[in-house]
């Protein structure tokens, strides 16, 4: 008896130190965060000396209306750019999927962008955005148009966030998709081609659905890093003009260090926290569920045969 | 060879006790000492960082420099200040910092070492620290609970501080025949008249990005033009005729600056100037330095100074840097020797040669320095302006200054109309000021 529950337990007892370092490491930070989120606690304070006040912190934001400006903000910039950069990462992927001379180097420099530390890449935005002395405006001042506000104005603010960081992202899907792309079965693709489809029949009907589970795993993380974004806006425009760039990671920022609320910018990040695990768990839910439908079409065509 | 050890052992206690007995120096006790401080990387600080092996030199007591950006030294300090024992002996800190600090009984309240004969130094002169420095950055507790008055005490001492100053392009004045402006009248008019006079120019270089930025723009047209953000209940008069004045007058400004001007940050204004595409620039004295450095400047030798000029009174800002000693120190009598050598005259001097920015009336005075920097006596001018209540610092300000910042730059950028935004400003005021218990003594 006792030799049978010895053997039960065993494996617990070898899973019992990746689960306590796992606990350690990443629940208890989060744990410490959701504790915060509930304290009026200032820095200069020991959060022991800070007051329970429950959930006024999140009762707070969800009367302040420059956090649900930052909210729509954060949310409107995700969408744009994740939609924009899938399309235009899988279309650069479709279309250098191919044996050309001097790829390799074609590739690295396609991903070049994504690795300059994003500071930099908000130093150099923000040259090139000057009103005067910027290579955009003028440009456009030589092709006898009218310069652009760039970043003085509240609607260009944000284009020209989402432009910079359309530039930097871009390869990131880029690179996965084309990854995706070349793993794909040849022998889908030559009897699609012996079938007759034309070249966007291919791409619709054959290589988009089998390149799905990689592209959704590749969106999500793409809008995981699109709601933490900082330090890009935070050279360019530093959440301006008003309100108008002040996404959630640069208000959650602000919160802690320049209002000193860090009981407040832990039920902020708490939200943001939220609003990606729903995101996830859709992801998640439709990945399974395509999958549950292609196999009922399998076993479909299995019983027909 | 250990007879000889023996012997100067012997030799150094002996020399120890002469001196305990009969002549102790101030510094004797604290010889070989090392104090660590903190100090933000800053161009004052940074001719600090030549004059401290004087005070090695003199006194035997070492020091050891942690310099940080300003911002991240704030973060650190905070974390710092709430450990039982400290690693710092000495910081300097941001003035807005000094609500939170003293709040959080986190500073060592300087009487106790002012009132110590082993400490304090006779011929010190506090009356020749500028008193609008001394108020804003060194007292707490007094009016308002921020400045100095019946119920204040000292808790840092100026240094790194800075007012507002004009600087104007003096060829450009001279070709047009304009008059130095005194007033803000005069200053707006000049200012919307140097781009027609010279296309491509702009008048006043201003910071005006959203955030700290604008609401520094602000409020430094605010007291001149007689507005306080608060009167003395605190309720907040932001949106009155002064506060929607000064409003209007950044809008002005900002609309007859340089192309761009809307998303200027300090630094960024302060190029606008140097590159001389701004006529005259108007923000801390701690810019003064680089305007005749070739390296950085193509308006040298072009550049004259003036007193921040005058709307319904003088008003400039005061800020900058304090040093203080936290209550979590090791070596406390020490950093208050450091404290009073870095601040004393003679180190004021030494600093000010070096670049730094003086915080005491007879270093502006002082022939050598004006023979370096001839623009010194100018500012001494200035700072009998300085306003120490031009802001206020209190707990709830960093959250009341973004809102201040954001709304400045809507007014700038979005054509706004500027008493609603004042209005809407003021209303959140009221409750960040209420929630923070700024209203209990009005139930």
């Amino acid at each position: 008896m006792q030799a049978a529950n010895t053997r039960r337990l065993t494996p617990y007892l070898f899973l019992a130190p990746s689960l306590t370092v796992l606990g350690i490491a990443l629940l208890y930070p989060v744990g410490y965060m959701v504790y915060a989120s509930f304290l009026n606690w200032n820095p200069s304070q020991l959060i022991s000396q800070a007051e329970w006040v429950g959930f006024r912190n999140y009762l707070f934001l969800l009367n302040d209306p420059s956090f649900r400006e930052s909210l729509f903000v954060t949310l409107k910039f995700a969408a744009v750019v994740v939609t924009l950069e899938m399309v235009l990462g899988v279309g650069l992927a479709l279309l250098l999927d191919r044996q050309l001379r001097g790829m390799t180097l074609l590739r690295t420099l396609f991903i070049l962008p994504m690795m300059i530390a994003p500071i930099v890449v908000g130093l150099m935005w923000r040259y090139m955005y000057h009103p005067t002395v910027g290579p955009l405006n003028r440009f456009l001042t030589k092709l006898g148009l009218e310069p652009v506000p760039w970043l003085s104005d509240s609607n260009w603010a944000l284009v020209s966030i989402i432009i910079a960081d359309i530039w930097q992202w871009t390869p990131f899907i880029f690179i996965l998709a084309l990854a995706a792309l070349q793993s794909l079965p040849k022998s889908a693709m030559e009897a699609a081609r012996i079938d007759g489809a034309t070249g966007w029949q291919q791409i619709i009907h054959i290589k988009l659905p089998l390149m799905l589970p990689v592209l959704v795993v590749t969106c999500l993380l793409r809008l995981i890093d699109a709601f933490k974004v900082l330090e890009v806006v935070l050279v360019l425009t530093n959440g301006g003009p008003g309100l108008s760039t002040e996404i959630m990671s640069l208000r959650i920022a602000r919160t802690a260090s320049e209002f000193r609320e860090l009981g407040k910018a832990a039920a902020m990040s708490n939200l943001l926290l939220g609003v990606l695990m729903l995101l996830t768990l859709a992801m998640f839910a439709y990945s399974k569920f395509t999958e549950a439908r292609a196999a009922r079409l399998r076993a479909a065509v299995q019983d027909e045969s | 060879m250990f007879r000889l050890v023996r012997s100067a052992a012997l030799a150094a206690s002996l020399a120890a006790g002469v001196s305990f007995g009969a002549l102790a120096g101030p510094y004797d006790a604290h010889k070989g000492k090392t104090l660590v401080v903190n100090f933000p990387a800053h161009p004052h600080y940074n001719a600090v960082m030549k004059v401290l092996p004087e005070f090695t030199k003199e006194t035997g007591i070492k020091v050891e420099v942690d310099q940080l950006e300003y911002l991240k030294m704030r973060e650190k300090q905070t974390l710092e200040l709430t450990k039982a024992k400290g690693d710092y002996d000495l910081i300097a800190f941001v003035v807005f910092s000094k609500a939170d600090y003293v709040f959080a009984d986190q500073l060592e309240n300087l009487a106790r070492f002012f009132m110590n004969p082993l400490l304090a130094d006779p011929a010190y002169d506090a009356a020749d620290i500028i008193p609008g420095y001394m108020q804003n950055i060194g007292v707490a507790g007094g009016d308002k609970g921020y400045l100095a008055g019946p119920t204040g005490s000292l808790f840092g001492i100026p240094f790194g501080a800075e007012t507002s100053i004009l600087g104007y392009r003096k060829d450009i004045f001279a070709k047009h025949n304009l008059k130095v402006p005194e007033t803000y009248d005069e200053m707006l008019d000049i200012a919307c008249k140097i781009p027609k006079l010279e296309p491509g120019m702009g008048g006043l270089a201003s910071r005006a990005a959203s955030g700290q930025h604008a609401a520094h723009a602000y409020l430094l047209h605010l007291a001149p033009l007689g507005g306080r953000v608060f009167d003395n209940q605190w309720n907040p008069i932001i949106n009155n005729e002064a506060g929607i004045k000064a409003a209007q007058t950044l809008k002005s400004i900002v609309d007859c600056g340089p192309e761009g001007a809307k998303t200027f940050g300090f630094a960024e204004a302060g190029a606008s100037f140097l590159q001389g595409k701004t006529a005259m620039f108007l923000d801390s004295t701690v810019f003064a330095g680089q305007v005749d450095d070739p390296k950085q400047s193509k308006v040298v030798g072009q550049v004259g100074w003036a007193v921040h000029p005058k709307g319904v009174r003088y008003g400039s800002q005061t800020g900058g840097f304090g040093v203080a000693i936290p209550k979590n120190a090791k070596n406390k009598d020490a950093a208050f020797l450091l404290m009073q050598w870095l601040t004393s005259k003679k180190a004021d001097k030494l600093v000010a040669l070096q670049g730094g920015n003086p915080i005491r009336f007879s270093t502006h005075a002082d022939a050598d320095v004006n023979a370096k920097f001839p623009y010194m006596k100018t500012f001494g001018e200035a700072l009998k302006n300085a306003d120490p209540d031009w802001r206020p610092i209190i707990p709830p300000w960093g959250k009341i200054n973004n809102d201040l910042g954001t709304t400045m730059s809507k007014i700038l950028t979005e054509n706004v109309d500027i008493k609603q935004a004042m209005d809407g400003l003021a209303e959140r005021t009221r409750a960040t000021m209420k929630e923070a218990g700024y209203e209990t003594f009005k139930q």
